[in-house]
């Protein structure tokens, strides 16, 4: 059903074949296979419970915290299999960062919540380091300029939009590869969302970028690939402008054009 | 006429007015909805039923109660008119004596006379009980009657029945509250008293600040002056209730509450709560003698096996370890409850950076509800420091100054049972100083639980 022959790409970062995702009984997920590489940003849309959530959480194990759910299929990062044994899930998400639909920053200061990822990871050798290390990723954030006379300020006194772009700021800090959002900019106002949405494109390249949205204006304005879901099912993936304008299937046109959803 | 007999000959009264006037209610009303007009009814008739009842019986039920604070009086005032009364001596013991005797055997509680004069003032004082016995019940009647016929009056298809009987209900309810608060501000008012007297005969800086107790020796006589000062009392109550007490409690309160929370099963958690709840439950005498009965001998031997001379068998340590096992409830309740509220999210964002559980317990969870813990924990010292029973039964009552947790040291609460157990005159210096130390205790626990709400309050909003 799916036509992605245009898509695979020769040496994915990460790649899932054939995933399937239970909780319990029920099947949140019916075999979807996705490539995610530097290059591209790949968004995925859908209604409401379709598992855009679920099948992102596979990629960094976050899922592994809920106790009913179970994942079936090949999920690789460079050619790892990331559900082997001998993979770990420490390891693991720090090279897979998420940042989550309603910004979560720790009741820290600003400094601590981006010290936080290094730290555990022992990124950091010193003071001095973790300074460089934390200037950096606020910078990549976009945050700098507006906080760097308050470092040590709590970070859930920032506004909304500050808080999610803290949050992708301390996503990058341990050095990721690839950079899961759950609807980043769902509790924002439009201008923070502008600032996240230029903010995607700045860091396209650097990190692998897959990001979940309820806009669909906002995924052709991010991604270069789009998957729509429908019931757990993987319905279209293509290239962005392609899924916008030209959809193949029936129920893709029919979401994208407000039929549903 | 007795006591019973007039309660249920009212409370049948009662229940006919209730009856009657509900009644008669639907009648009118079912004849008023007859006029088609919706505000021709007003109340169910249930509501005239209570209103008439009411009126029936509250006014008469007053009448009761000061009549049954009047009457013995007047019976005596009567008794006393009697001629037999003349005979009477003028000394005031005597005489009360006597009349209590008569008294007795006129209501039947005593059979026979010790004093002869007694016996004669049976006679008058059993008319006398009877004749203001039928008065009372014969006013309380009258009164019911007059109520409820007042009241029946009343009733009418649009009578207001339902709004009377509602306000009422409220009136109730609010003495209710207010007779837990007027109850509180007595004590208050009581305690503060007695402790004035106190600090009129003891210097309060004397109390406060002075590191001597001996109100023994105040008592033999041997002046107030520095035998009351309370610093040995509080530096007790202090290294019982909040060092040593809490050393045990906090850590293994918290530590509980991260298991049950963080790792447990729900079917283990399921389990634990209610198992370390009964914990709470278990009377703190219990908690007492097994401080008295098996810690603290426990311990000495220990001490002295180790080679620590002058251990007491009664010993600050037991009390305080006791103690601080009666609290872990407390603490781990109030820390659950506080972890549980730091949102998921927090959870889920320290996960993904890639953290352990163990890391985010350590380094976001404990954190982010360290404001909801602190409140539990002070919740819990005031507690303990008031806590008596343990401190009673293990702590002993040497005033000591000491931090050597093997010896035995005294509590505020320990040494206010002491001063007024046994026979006390009420104004002596001895026995009003348990009224400055309730007071002073009073104080603290009182502050000690308003922080801890503000603290526990504060940090609820910040994750609304
Ligand atoms: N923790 C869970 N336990 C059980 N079912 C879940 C859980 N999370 C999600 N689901 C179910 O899986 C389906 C997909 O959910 P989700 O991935 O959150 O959808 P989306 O993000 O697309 O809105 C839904 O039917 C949802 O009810
Ligand atoms: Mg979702």
């Amino acid at each position: 059903m799916q036509e992605q022959t245009d898509l695979t790409i020769a040496n994915p970062k990460m790649s899932a074949r054939d995933v399937k995702v239970f909780y319990g009984p029920k099947q949140a997920i019916k075999g979807v296979s996705i490539d995610v590489d530097m290059d591209h940003v790949t968004a995925f849309i859908g209604p409401s419970g379709c598992g855009k959530s679920t099948f992102l959480r596979t990629l960094n194990r976050m899922n592994d915290t809920v106790a009913s759910a179970r994942v079936e299929g090949t999920i690789t990062l460079d050619g790892e299999d990331i559900y082997a044994p001998s993979m770990d899930v420490v390891q693991l998400r720090a090279r897979v960062g998420m940042v989550f639909q309603k910004p979560n920053p720790f009741p820290k200061s600003i400094y601590e919540n981006i010290a936080y990822g290094p730290r555990i990871h022992g990124l950091a050798a010193g003071k001095a380091d973790m300074d460089v290390i934390v200037e950096k990723s606020l910078r990549r954030a976009g945050l700098w300029d507006e906080v760097k006379d308050r470092l040590h300020d709590s970070g859930t006194a920032l506004s909304g939009g500050q808080q999610q772009r803290l949050c992708i700021g301390r996503a990058i800090a341990v050095e990721p590869e690839v950079i899961l959002m759950d609807e980043p900019c769902s509790a924002l106002d439009p201008i923070a969302t502008a600032k996240i949405e230029e903010l995607i494109h700045e860091l396209r390249g650097r990190y692998g970028i897959v990001i979940v949205t309820h806009n669909m204006q906002q995924a052709a304005r991010v991604s270069q690939r789009t998957a729509f879901f429908h019931l757990g099912e993987l319905v279209e993936y293509g290239v962005t402008s392609d899924i916008f304008t030209n959809p193949r299937q029936e129920r893709t046109k029919d979401y994208i054009t407000g039929r549903y959803g | 006429m007795t006591g019973p007999a007039i309660f249920l000959l009212l409370a049948g009264l009662g229940a006919i007015a209730w009856v009657s006037a509900r009644a008669r209610a639907l009648r009118l009303q079912t004849a008023a909805r007859e006029t088609g007009r919706r505000d021709a009814v007003h109340s169910l008739p249930g509501y005239h039923g209570w209103y008439v009842a009411l009126w029936t019986l509250i006014p008469a039920g007053l009448f009761l109660a000061v009549w049954a604070n009047v009457s013995p009086g007047l019976v005596t005032q009567a008794v006393l008119a009697d001629p037999a009364a003349q005979a009477l001596p003028a000394d005031a013991f005597s005489r009360s004596a006597i009349l209590g005797e008569a008294r007795a055997i006129a209501t039947g509680l005593q059979a026979g006379a010790f004093n002869p004069a007694s016996q004669a003032l049976v006679e008058p004082y059993r008319a006398a009980l009877n004749s203001y016995g039928v008065a009372g019940a014969a006013l309380a009647l009258i009164l019911a009657f007059a109520g409820g016929a007042y009241a029946f009056t009343r009733v009418r298809p649009d009578f207001r029945a339902r709004t009377r009987v509602e306000r009422l209900v409220m009136a109730t309810l609010l003495v209710a509250s207010l007779l837990a608060i007027v109850t509180t501000l007595g004590i208050v008012a009581s305690l503060l008293w007695e402790s004035f007297r106190f600090f009129s005969m003891v210097n309060p800086v004397d109390f406060l600040f002075g590191l001597k107790w001996s109100p023994q020796s105040a008592a033999m006589g041997y002046g107030n002056d520095d035998a009351f000062g309370a610093v040995p009392l509080f530096w007790g109550t202090i290294f019982i209730g909040a060092i040593i007490a809490m050393i045990v409690a906090i850590p293994l309160g918290l530590m509980s509450a991260v298991y049950l929370t963080q790792y447990a099963s729900a079917t283990v958690r399921k389990w634990m709560k209610p198992i370390l709840e009964v914990l709470a439950g278990v009377p703190t005498v219990v908690y007492g003698y097994f401080a008295a009965l098996t810690v603290a001998p426990a311990l000495r031997d220990l001490a002295v096996s180790v080679g620590i001379h002058g251990a007491s068998s009664e010993s600050a340590l037991a009390a305080g370890l006791v103690m601080g096992v009666m609290i872990i409830p407390f603490v781990s309740s109030m820390a659950d409850d506080s972890i549980a509220a730091v949102p998921q999210s927090m959870r889920d964002g320290s996960l993904a950076m890639g953290a352990t559980t163990s890391e985010t317990i350590t380094r976001v969870l404990i954190p982010a509800a360290l404001p909801g813990v602190v409140g539990g924990v002070l919740l819990a010292v005031s507690r303990a420091i008031g806590e008596t029973m343990i401190v009673v039964m293990a702590a002993g009552l040497a005033a000591n100054m000491t931090a050597n947790p093997f010896a035995s040291v005294t509590t505020v609460t320990t040494q206010i049972v002491q001063l007024l157990t046994g026979d006390q005159e009420f104004d002596s210096a001895k026995t009003l100083a348990a009224f400055a130390l309730g007071l002073v205790l009073f104080i603290v626990t009182l502050l000690l639980n308003i922080v801890a709400l503000r603290v526990v309050k504060k940090y609820r909003e910040a994750y609304e």
